[in-house]
């Protein structure tokens, strides 16, 4: 089969000022290889394994068995290992570099977390084995969640949500059935404009309308404008603290004060916890239910590395309708509560948001990060993460225009606008620009309010020569689209795919693999 | 017929009761290549200033809002095929939905062209 894939867009692979490189029979540059897709070099007849023909059986599937190949690429084991590591060496992982997507707190994983997780009784235990002889595993659940109720200053934490968004739906379920409780049928869930996308997505998802409120010209929740929405059909206000601008909502406790007031409920957003952990404790001003993403603030692996794992903390009022399970300790020993039961804590839960107990190799590293820091590391790693993301506001402010940086430090991130670029150059064009320097983009244009926003996360974990080398790059980008640099606009140039057609991607995506030939017939 | 303008972006032309909406061409210009549009059913019922569409562009979401209140009467199915519509004629043939109006003392206080222009002009 032919090598290259017509089926869809492949951008050329002509490289600017390489024209005098040889090109190579194979297209590959050294160890820098050319990968195929799995159907483009697959045949059907090969396999890892051999194993007899099954005998000849009456097909008792009343003729809907199936009657054709579906067409599997067939490959050795050796070669379908080559295949999926030649692909990943194409990747950008954490453990690569320095990767600066802000919002999504890309830190390094220690290995301590990934030696514990590995532990067999960790690694080995089954959903279904009997609570006896699952202890050690249950122990960690339950220390875990003392370590997160104590951190937020919060009641209670439902420990099964899988990931942030899953999180958010769990807070807004739980205070959904606070607010039936009472026979208090309100309808409207107030999010912010720099809200994370997923925060009206949960609350529509719920079956709540969501209304925005605006932000002050300092980037902040406007108090006047939400205190003239709030009223008796609003159920919650979901605010992110620190928010997507980097910023701290410095008036969130008279913001919780207002909600109360008004008979809602006050959601926080913690994707940003790791800026503020050991430092401010959300229970004492007045949030309702929190998330925390263990694979933010708490170092588990994600984007690509692992699962996410979102614990729900709950205030006094909305704990007893927590979903199911939790463990408890009673007496020496751990137990699995699994179902309500009459005159116990859980009585009023709203139900169930997974089938077990949760991410147990995301509880096992978190535990083993937060252990192996301690209250103090705990405290450290917030302000090493601030101090890192305002050391990259400093350095690049007078390159690059950031809105918010007259109004004081940011928080555990960075915010840049476009403005000032010149004309036909965009936030996209620093981020290609990016690859081509060895570095993952940061992220772009969010938060909305911002024009071509480009957000930068440092993180704790970066040291400052790491930090020093990007503040290079980025100003060494920054400078070229300011000074109109046209080889910007094609950038990357040494990617393994030049610029790709995002729009054409959007507009036609192509997700199912065609024989070259039917493809050009289907054009 | 006479077309209004809000600081939303969207334009209004209003034809006795019907009135069709769609983005401005600043607007198709801020969000860059549109890839997706969502437009109302018929029938719709849409209050001003709630959700009524939803343009998607290689930056970002956005939801249309509804600037005058009224029963949708259509809205353009072709922006499903071709939301490239919307960037290549955004104030004629990439238009989102038509609705007729149920209250057209809505219309006062929405810009004229010219006021909307200077309002274009401070951003």
């Amino acid at each position: 089969m032919s090598g290259i894939n017509e089926s869809g867009w492949r951008p050329e692979m002509s490289r600017v000022g390489e024209a005098s490189a040889p090109a190579t029979f194979t297209g590959n540059r050294a160890l820098m290889l050319e990968e195929p897709l799995i159907f483009e070099i697959g045949t059907i007849g090969t396999t890892g394994v051999d194993l007899a023909d099954s005998p000849k059986v009456a097909a008792r599937l009343g003729g809907l068995e199936r009657n054709r190949d579906i067409g599997l690429p067939g490959l050795s084991e050796g070669e379908a290992v080559r295949h999926y590591t030649r692909l990943s060496r194409q990747n950008y992982a954490i453990d690569l570099g320095f990767f600066p997507l802000g919002s999504c707190t890309m830190k390094h994983n220690p290995r301590l977390n990934e030696k514990v997780a590995r532990m067999k009784g960790f690694a080995d235990v089954h959903p279904l084995a009997p609570a006896q002889s699952v202890q050690g595993a249950l122990a960690v659940i339950h220390e875990l969640a003392h370590w997160l109720v104590t951190l937020t200053g919060m009641e209670a934490v439902a420990m099964s949500p899988k990931a942030g968004a899953h999180g958010e739906l769990c807070g807004i379920l739980a205070i959904r059935a606070a607010l039936e409780a009472k026979g208090d049928a309100r309808s409207v869930v107030l999010c912010p404009e720099s809200a994370h996308g997923t925060n009206p997505a949960t609350a529509a998802f719920a079956g709540y309308e969501t209304e925005n409120i605006p932000a002050t010209p300092d980037g902040r929740v406007d108090l006047e404008a939400l205190q003239a929405r709030l009223g008796p059909d609003v159920a919650a206000v979901m605010i992110t603290n620190p928010n997507t601008c980097g910023l701290f909502e410095r008036d969130l406790k008279t913001i919780s004060d207002m909600v109360h007031a008004a008979g809602g409920f006050v959601y926080c957003d913690g994707a940003n916890f790791n800026a503020i952990v050991g430092r401010v404790r959300p229970g004492d001003l007045g949030v309702d239910a929190m998330h925390i993403n263990l694979h933010k603030t708490f170092s588990t692996p994600h984007g690509g590395g692992g699962p996410g794992s979102g614990p729900v903390v709950l205030s006094k009022a909305l704990a007893p309708f927590a979903p199911l399970p939790f463990v408890e300790k009673r007496g020496e020993e751990f137990v699995l509560i699994e179902e309500e039961s009459a005159g116990d804590h859980h009585g009023s839960s709203f139900g169930r948001m997974t089938a077990f107990h949760g991410q147990m190799g995301m509880f096992t590293r978190a535990l083993s990060y937060i252990l192996s820091h301690g209250a103090d590391g705990l405290r450290q790693v917030a302000e090493d993460a601030v101090l890192n993301a305002n050391y990259l506001l400093r350095s690049l402010e007078d390159v690059l225009d950031a809105p918010f940086a007259a109004s004081g430090p940011c928080m555990h991130e960075a915010l840049f606008s476009d403005k000032g670029l010149a004309d036909g150059f965009s936030t996209l064009d620093i981020a290609k620009g990016l690859i081509d320097e060895g570095y993952h983009p940061m992220t772009v244009y969010f938060p909305l309010v911002v024009h071509g926003a480009m957000l930068i996360e440092p993180t704790e974990t970066e040291s400052k020569a790491v930090m020093d080398q990007f503040i290079g790059a980025m100003r060494s980008v920054a400078g070229r689209a300011k000074a109109g640099d046209v080889l910007l606009k094609s950038a990357p140039h040494f990617a393994p795919r030049r610029r790709l057609d995002e729009t054409l991607a959007a507009r036609k995506p192509v997700l199912v693999w065609q024989e070259p030939e039917q493809a050009v017939a289907a054009e | 017929m006479s077309r209004y303008f809000t600081e939303e972006h969207e334009w209004i032309d209003v034809d006795g009761d019907v009135a069709t909406v769609g983005i401005t061409d600043y607007a198709q210009e801020q969000l860059g290549d549109i890839v997706f549009a969502e437009v109302p059913a018929s029938g719709t019922q849409l209050k001003k200033g709630g959700d009524a569409a939803v343009v998607e562009s290689v930056k970002a979401a956005s939801d249309v809002y509804a600037p005058v209140s009224g029963e949708v009467l259509e809205g353009n199915d072709a922006l499903e095929g071709d939301p490239a519509l919307v960037n290549s004629d955004p104030e004629g043939e990439g238009w989102f939905f038509k609705l007729t109006l149920s209250d057209p003392s809505e219309l006062e206080g929405l810009m004229n062209a010219a006021a909307y222009k200077a309002f274009v002009d401070g951003l």
